[in-house]
């Protein structure tokens, strides 16, 4: 494999899956050049006029669509570890004795452990999207056929856009749907917020099939996803496990070092002056995120200031935010509960959105960078405030990239993590994989002291003499290694074999992930 | 003591620690001497440090015991070399040869593991009196005066060290690794162990350095293995006559001896029981190494054969007795814990009913109580208003020489002067004025 040095100083291949490859070549520095990829003309002729493009199965779907050997299908991920759509998709290829299909999922899920044996007999040749817990594990030891292409949510849609991933067909899970193709995510019993993820899927797939287990008469509104967009539709018994779509219940972070940590972001985000009448911020799911959005949400009330707009992945904490006028609008991604689908739904001002919106690089512009602090995880960073979040130190990827790489270009971004986990440091000397160059990350937040980018200079003097603990990022690396007794050992790589790619937003590789001896 | 010893020793295996998938920064070490293992036939298998094949394999030529050592860690892929070669150091420092070892971890740190070694290595042979005393962590030791804040102290228990390394980030005045009732009686000798490498390894970031011992005779026993390493200040548990408190005392003052220990150590014995209710005065002046005198609620109410309610008139009693005492023997009065976690709100009213009775100091068993209790003990801005005024006017009595101090036509004593410094210092300490406060005052 001829592999590049590229300008973060990474060895990366110039050619992966039989697809030349551009390098990295900093940020904002690769300008695209040429027009959009462009999907088929379709006739109405073509076409039931009453809009009827019911089919009877999910194989006669595949079958008119013209599925055949070597073909990209895509999934979305809005169903999370409760699909089984895609598991069916996946039994029906077998099953019609197709081979090398490039998935292209949003995101994958452990319940995609299901697919492992496809990977196996040759089915599916590899994965282009995130390759989480069974799946990571599966391609990190060099069993998959092809090499893993890891791509945030935006630059997904950047790739369909740009012609840089075709896809052949599209399944599109729908928790509520109507015979000529319309489709959302606000109701049924799968009823998952919304379906952005697939947006880009239903524009440009060459044919596109709708599933749903809610098949409601034209017309399904709202309308998140176009029926002009879709081919066929077929309805099936189970979209997946509602319980484990959406939780009941999310909640916040009992762990006290994980709630110091909230506690020092919101104070962060108060105290160097962001938190104004008019901000915004995002905020995920997780239980520090969490528990640092409800944080701010007490300052907030404190201080009687307001925010334009929050950014979800949201959560009944969000919803409540929203409900008690503390924001005006919640830009939403995805829906993580049961209040969240049910804001959505109800409520004018939660807004569904999607990476192309959101997110996409190739575009003119998006609100990623508008927002004004985001707090995200990591799995680890370095002291040049180079960050991972696809894998651990021991090599082994675990995670998708998801919205992580585009909301690193908000105003002020944060990574909120725990200096070590069990005894495993945190903050390196430097990162496995690289998924952030330093520049994009402004601050770090961890139970043990903030360290702010030296770049940032503007931050640094917005909290001098502020009370918060800020240290230098070399100083807390230092303190953890004395903890735990040293730095690790490094995990045995073969860096004669790369098992999968990490694209920066704009589509270069950033970086390789190498196969882990076992 | 000898190698010899050892290994004709009776007890063929022992094991020290915790093992299971809940298990957290800790590890489950087994010691078995004499199957005649050597280096070379090491049955390693499956997710072993062996396995995963790192570069900075142990440096095994250094032992000279021919130890068959197997680690199985969760972060084996990472540290598996680093912890086999402190298995095998440990294994040299007591002399095993020839042994199988085996530690199934889950993260624990070097303290967790050598603490956890120790034991199995006593429990094989109760004969064996070396200890391995991991080297002191490089930062501060502080000492600490006899009246600082206590304001908050937050149990530790001595044998749970997953939450001992991040505790002194919560900012508690004083950390308490206990190793009374937390820790199982079969469980007492392990937690011994691992309370000594944390008082030598563990950074409790300015907060007091605390160990409840048991009550005696066991915890007279205990200090050994307290007294050595830095500690500030002993809890008594359970104290119902000023005796226990002058063995404890003499005891400490013993080991100091023995260890060329100069720094002060306090105690702050705790009543729990009627009798030592009544005895309280006596307690509280029986050594003047007593800093504070505590009550314990749990146990008291128990003796005194009721339940302990929230709103504590059960209780009033004792604990203005103990306010008394202390205050009558010139020590603090510390207040019991309030033992609902999730009730922030019954935790800062009791609080404030805690400084109204005279108590300076409260226990928390949780992390998220410590900044509401210190909420609650910081002084109302009428309270600042008036320490300010006194403390001015004290000032200005000195810089004029003058022996007593007045405001206006009113004199202020020594101890009313005394509290308006507290005032201030807490004041201070929660942000409530600025370090030069003095610079400005009487200009507005």
């Amino acid at each position: 494999m001829e592999m590049i040095r590229n300008a973060a100083g990474r060895l990366v291949p110039v050619e992966v899956n039989g697809q030349k490859r551009i390098p990295y070549k900093g940020v904002g520095k690769h300008k695209p050049t040429g027009v959009k990829a462009k999907p088929p003309v379709r006739s109405c002729a073509d076409y039931p006029a009453d809009g009827d493009k019911r089919q009877p199965n999910l194989r006669a779907a595949l079958e008119k669509a013209g599925l055949r050997d070597g073909m990209t299908v895509s999934t979305h991920h809005h169903l999370r570890n409760g699909d089984v759509v895609t598991n069916l998709l996946f039994d029906t290829i077998k099953e019609m004795g197709v081979k090398n299909i490039r998935w292209f999922p949003s995101a994958s899920f452990p319940c995609h452990e299901h697919l492992i044996p496809y990977l196996e007999d040759g089915t599916i040749s590899h994965i282009e999207g995130s390759m989480n817990g069974p799946l990571g594990r599966f391609t990190s030891y060099g069993k998959m056929n092809g090499v893993g292409v890891l791509r945030s949510h935006g630059g997904r849609y950047q790739a369909v856009q740009d012609g840089e991933v075709h896809i052949d067909i599209a399944v599109i899970a729908s928790p509520t749907a109507d015979p000529f193709g319309n489709a959302n995510g606000v109701t049924g019993k799968a009823a998952c917020g919304l379906l952005g993820f697939a947006l880009a899927d239903s524009e440009y797939a060459d044919r596109t099939i709708v599933v749903t287990d809610n098949l409601v008469p034209f017309p399904c509104v709202p309308w998140q996803i176009q029926g002009n967009n879709v081919d066929f539709v077929v309805e099936v018994d189970s979209l997946g496990d509602s319980s484990k779509i959406v939780s009941g219940t999310t909640e916040i972070t009992k762990s006290p070092d994980r709630l110091l940590i909230a506690e020092y972001v919101a104070k962060f985000i108060e105290l160097s002056g962001i938190m104004k009448d008019g901000f915004s911020f995002q905020a995920g799911a997780g239980g520090t995120a969490l528990a640092f959005a409800m944080f701010l949400k007490e300052r907030m009330k404190e201080t009687g200031i307001k925010a334009r707009f929050i950014r979800g992945g949201s959560t009944k904490y969000l919803v409540q935010m929203l409900e008690e006028g503390l924001t005006d609008y919640i830009l939403d991604g995805q829906t993580f509960d049961l209040e969240g689908v049910r804001s959505m739904r109800e409520n004018p001002g939660h807004v569904n959105t999607s990476p192309f919106t959101s997110y996409n690089y190739h575009g003119k512009g998006n609100f990623a960078s508008i927002v004004d602090a985001v707090v995200l995880g990591a799995t680890e960073v370095d002291v040049n405030f180079n960050a991972n979040v696809v894998s651990h130190s021991d090599g082994l990827l675990l995670h998708g990239i998801g919205g992580w790489q585009n909301c690193l270009f908000a105003k002020c971004s944060i990574l909120a993590i725990p200096s070590f986990r069990d005894r495993i440091p945190v903050i390196l000397d430097e990162v496995t994989t690289i998924c952030a160059p330093g520049e994009m990350v402004d601050v770090i937040v961890t139970e043990r002291g903030i360290a702010i980018n030296p770049k940032r200079t503007d931050l640094l003097e917005a909290v001098e003499g502020k009370g918060l603990p800020i240290r230098k990022i070399e100083e807390i690396r230092d303190e953890v290694y004395a903890i735990v007794g040293g730095p690790p050992q490094k995990p045995v790589l073969d860096r004669n074999e790369v098992v999968a790619i990490v694209n920066w937003v704009d589509g270069t590789v950033l970086d390789s992930v190498f196969k882990v001896v076992q | 003591m000898n190698d010899d010893k050892i290994i004709t020793s009776g007890t063929p295996s022992a094991s020290a620690g915790k093992r299971g998938t809940a298990v957290r920064s800790d590890c489950w070490i087994e010691i078995t001497l004499g199957n005649g293992a050597t280096a070379g036939s090491n049955s390693n298998t499956g997710n072993t440090a062996n396995s995963s094949g790192n570069a900075e394999s142990p440096d095994r030529h250094n032992s000279a015991g021919n130890n068959d050592i197997s680690v199985k860690s969760k972060v084996g892929a990472l540290y598996g070399g680093a912890i086999k070669a402190q298995l095998s150091k440990l294994a040299d420092f007591f002399g095993i040869k020839g042994a199988t070892i085996s530690i199934e971890d889950a993260g624990a740190l070097p303290f967790v593991i050598a603490a956890r070694f120790e034991a199995a290595v006593k429990r094989l042979n109760p004969a064996e009196t070396r200890e391995y005393l991991p080297l002191f962590g490089e930062f501060d030791f502080p000492d600490t005066a006899k009246d600082r804040l206590r304001r908050s102290r937050l149990y530790l228990p001595g044998n749970e060290p997953k939450f001992f390394v991040n505790a002194g980030l919560h900012e508690p005045d004083g950390l308490i690794l206990d190793l009374e009732d937390s820790v199982a009686p079969a469980e007492k000798d392990t937690a011994r162990f691992l309370v000594r490498n944390a008082l030598r390894c563990v950074n409790f970031y300015g907060a007091e350095r605390m160990v409840r011992i048991n009550q005696l005779p066991m915890g007279l026993e205990d200090l050994k293995f307290v007294i050595p390493h830095k500690v500030n200040l002993i809890l008594i548990p359970k104290v119902e006559e000023a005796n226990a408190v002058i063995e404890v005392g003499n005891e400490i003052q013993r080991l100091k001896e023995k260890h060329g220990i100069n720094r002060d150590i306090r105690l702050m014995p705790i009543i729990e029981s009627a009798k030592g209710a009544i005895n309280a005065y006596k307690i509280a002046a029986a050594a003047p190494s007593v800093c504070s005198l505590a009550i314990g609620l749990e146990d008291y109410t128990a003796d005194i054969g009721t339940e302990r309610t929230l709103e504590g008139t059960e209780s009033f009693w004792a604990r203005m007795q103990v306010v008394n005492a202390a205050k009558a023997a010139g020590v603090q009065a510390i207040d019991s814990v309030f033992s609902d976690v999730a009730d922030m709100e019954g935790l800062v009213k009791s609080t404030l009913e805690s400084k109204s009775y005279g108590f300076e100091g409260k226990g928390c068993i949780h992390p998220r109580q410590i900044q509401p209790i210190h909420a609650a003990f910081a002084p109302t801005s009428t309270e600042i208003e008036k320490a300010k005024k006194i403390f001015v006017a004290f000032q200005e009595a000195l810089a004029k020489g003058l022996a007593a101090v007045s405001i206006g036509s009113k004199m202020i004593d020594p101890p009313v002067v005394k509290r308006a410094e507290k005032v201030i210092e807490l004041a201070l300490l929660n942000g409530l004025i600025e370090k030069d406060w003095m610079v400005n005052y009487g200009n507005d």
